[in-house]
């Protein structure tokens, strides 16, 4: 496997221009101002890249759906507003390789034949935000960035703009909005951001993952990327495992690969006296794996899928038998209750409703009913709302409670957690 | 209340990246918001207006923005913001303990600020460093694999 997205990790001044250069920084940029803007997109979507954000849409495709006669300004927003819990690779990159990302963000705008890209960096983030400024002025002063990009009359401006908290800001309409200065309030689809997104202009929206992942590809060419993970699932992805194992961490992982041999090879195993309950593969907001079901599936879209879970963000939370899942469960619930921005009525009431029955449940008391009631609540979540949201704990909710019934039984039997 | 000189010039390069007239006035609000709380400690309604002023946005549409964002602060906070992460692996790791600790240390809960206006505690959400939980956000910092009683009076002995 060729390290597409962590082969400078290893290099700590990497973030420094020269360094970066050093190491065949910068290099695709040859070969993409060679090529005619069509010529990248088409590269892209033969490579098969699929969006890291969570979707999984093939980044080519949704480059096409950029209209090329609108006669607006096309912009690129980059999303570095990373807040699934369980994930923690978007801020690595940015911290680790910050001139990768740069390089990236120039051959997306190339590509749709934006001008003005703004990188959304979540508000929390001051130590890559340190990194990324440092990095974006040495660009510009070394022509990366700015007019006539080296010298091919190409000009390009990048930006960032500073989050200020707010979960539902990764959203990229949300994003959008939050960009234009009001609350992040998701919008309505359609319209597409691809036809009328920023400042009402044809806008991408792409991952700091995903844009990444274009130097290597332009480098390298689609087919050397192709050459890794599976048909459907091309190339490499950063997984972000934590959790009681013994090396929890980002990895690069080849797509296709077991998600088994990732937990007890690559992490190192579970602590000494751990064992494994159950695996959330994708970020806080996809269905549960169990045991069993943690040997069988692989780290792809479609294995993910066939077991009835996301790949999502690559956010691997690993649950150990010691651990109440009620207690997850009322975590989570917590979590998206208070990030829920209140547009949709399902999603303002169904969160909060979800969110009081687990305080009380994992308070010892719970009833009986509450199962069913909490079942019959996630049903009418899903599928209702403007965002997903709303599934995104509609969808943790049934399957805590479909796998793992009886440990929720047990605890509003025994009115307490069983583990303790 | 009044921006200081070079903060009038930074506003000037922020409004710069964005298109002109009153889109790009609102869509520099985030961060004159940031500029605003840096300089004056706190969005006060004092503060939301003179941002109101300067980008010559109407204040109720300010307040409406600010009041949506959890890092604009509405109220004073203490010299040291302590924002630990309770979410799902930071819990696994111990944050609920980290969290207790700090109440008993610091006679407050989540959301209030010492008498000394020293430390004001949080609850916050993921930090977006979940292998090395628990984490506790200090102002700008992040501050990883704070697990114990021991960790967090190590962390607090060098804010003093
Ligand atoms: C509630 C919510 C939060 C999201 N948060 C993020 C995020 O933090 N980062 C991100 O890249 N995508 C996030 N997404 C996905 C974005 O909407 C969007 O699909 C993604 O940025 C597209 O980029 P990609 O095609 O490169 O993956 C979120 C989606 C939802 C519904
Ligand atoms: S689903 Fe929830 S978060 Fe999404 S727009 Fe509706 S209320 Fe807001
Ligand atoms: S859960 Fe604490 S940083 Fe992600």
């Amino acid at each position: 496997m060729d390290r597409v997205l962590t082969a400078n990790f290893d290099h700590p001044d990497v973030d420094k221009l020269p360094v970066y250069e050093g190491r065949g920084g910068y290099r695709s940029l040859k070969k993409v101002f060679s090529l005619k803007p069509e010529q990248v997109i088409e590269e892209v979507k033969s490579s098969g890249l699929r969006g890291r954000g969570g979707a999984g849409f093939g980044t080519g495709m949704k480059w096409g759906f950029v209209p090329q006669n609108s006669g607006k300004p096309i912009y690129l927003c980059v999303n570095a507003d990373e807040g699934e819990p369980g994930t923690f690779k978007d801020r690595e990159l940015l911290l680790r390789d910050p001139h990768r990302l740069i390089e990236g963000v120039i051959i997306a705008s190339y590509a749709i034949r934006c001008h003005t890209a703004y990188l959304y960096l979540r508000g929390e983030f001051f130590e890559p935000y340190q990194k990324l400024e440092a990095a974006i002025r040495e660009a510009y002063t070394k022509g990366y960035l700015g007019k006539n990009i080296l010298g091919t009359g190409y000009d390009l401006d990048l930006h960032i703009h500073r989050g200020a908290g707010g979960y539902i800001c990764g959203e990229e309409t949300a994003l959008i909005e939050s960009l234009e200065g009001k609350r992040g309030y998701p919008r309505l689809k359609p319209p597409f951001p691809a036809v009328q997104g920023l400042f009402g202009c044809p806008t991408v929206v792409n991952n700091v993952e995903t844009l990444s992942a274009l130097p290597y590809i332009l480098e390298k060419g689609a087919a050397s990327y192709k050459k890794m993970g599976t048909e459907k699932s091309p190339g490499t992805k950063l997984f972000s495992i934590s959790g009681p194992v013994q090396k929890p961490g980002v990895y690069e992982i080849e797509l296709g690969y077991p998600l088994r041999k990732f937990i007890h090879e690559d992490a190192g195993g579970m602590l000494p006296g751990k064992i494994l309950k159950a695996v959330i593969p994708g970020g806080s907001s996809v269905p549960i794996l169990d045991a069993s079901e943690v040997e069988q599936v692989n780290l792809d879209y479609e294995s993910m899928n066939q077991f009835g879970t996301f790949l999502g963000s690559g956010g691997v939370i690993v649950i150990d038998e010691d651990f109440c899942l009620v207690k997850a469960l009322k975590v989570l619930a917590k979590f998206y209750a208070h990030e829920s921005c209140g547009q949709c009525s399902p999603c303002r009431e169904g969160t909060g409703w979800v969110h009081k029955i687990m305080t009380r449940m994992e308070a010892g008391k719970g009833t009986p009913a509450d199962l069913d009631l909490l079942l019959n609540l996630a049903d009418n979540m899903t599928g209702q709302t403007i965002c997903v949201l709303a599934d995104s704990i509609a969808m943790p909710t049934r399957s805590y409670i479909k796998k793992f019934r009886q440990e929720f039984e047990d605890h509003v039997a025994l009115q307490k957690c069983s583990k303790m | 209340m009044e921006f200081t000189p070079e903060n009038k010039k930074k506003i000037e390069e922020i409004l710069k990246r964005y298109p002109e007239g009153k889109v790009g006035r609102q869509a520099a609000l985030l961060p004159v918001l940031r500029l605003a709380q840096e300089q004056f400690g706190y969005l006060s309604e004092e503060a939301m207006l003179t941002v109101a002023q300067v980008l010559d946005l109407s204040p109720a549409s300010i307040y409406g923005v600010a009041t949506f964002y959890t890092l604009f602060n509405k109220k004073p906070v203490g010299k040291y913001h302590l924002q630990v992460c309770a979410n799902l692996s930071c819990c696994m790791e111990g944050a609920e303990k980290v969290v207790k600790h700090l109440e008993e240390k610091l006679g407050i809960v989540p959301g209030e600020t010492t008498a000394d206006n020293r430390f004001t505690l949080s609850e916050v959400e993921c930090l977006a460093a979940c292998g090395t939980g628990p984490v506790i956000q200090v102002n700008e910092n992040y501050h990883e694999k704070i697990k114990t009683p021991e960790d967090v009076d190590r962390l607090l002995e060098k804010l003093r």
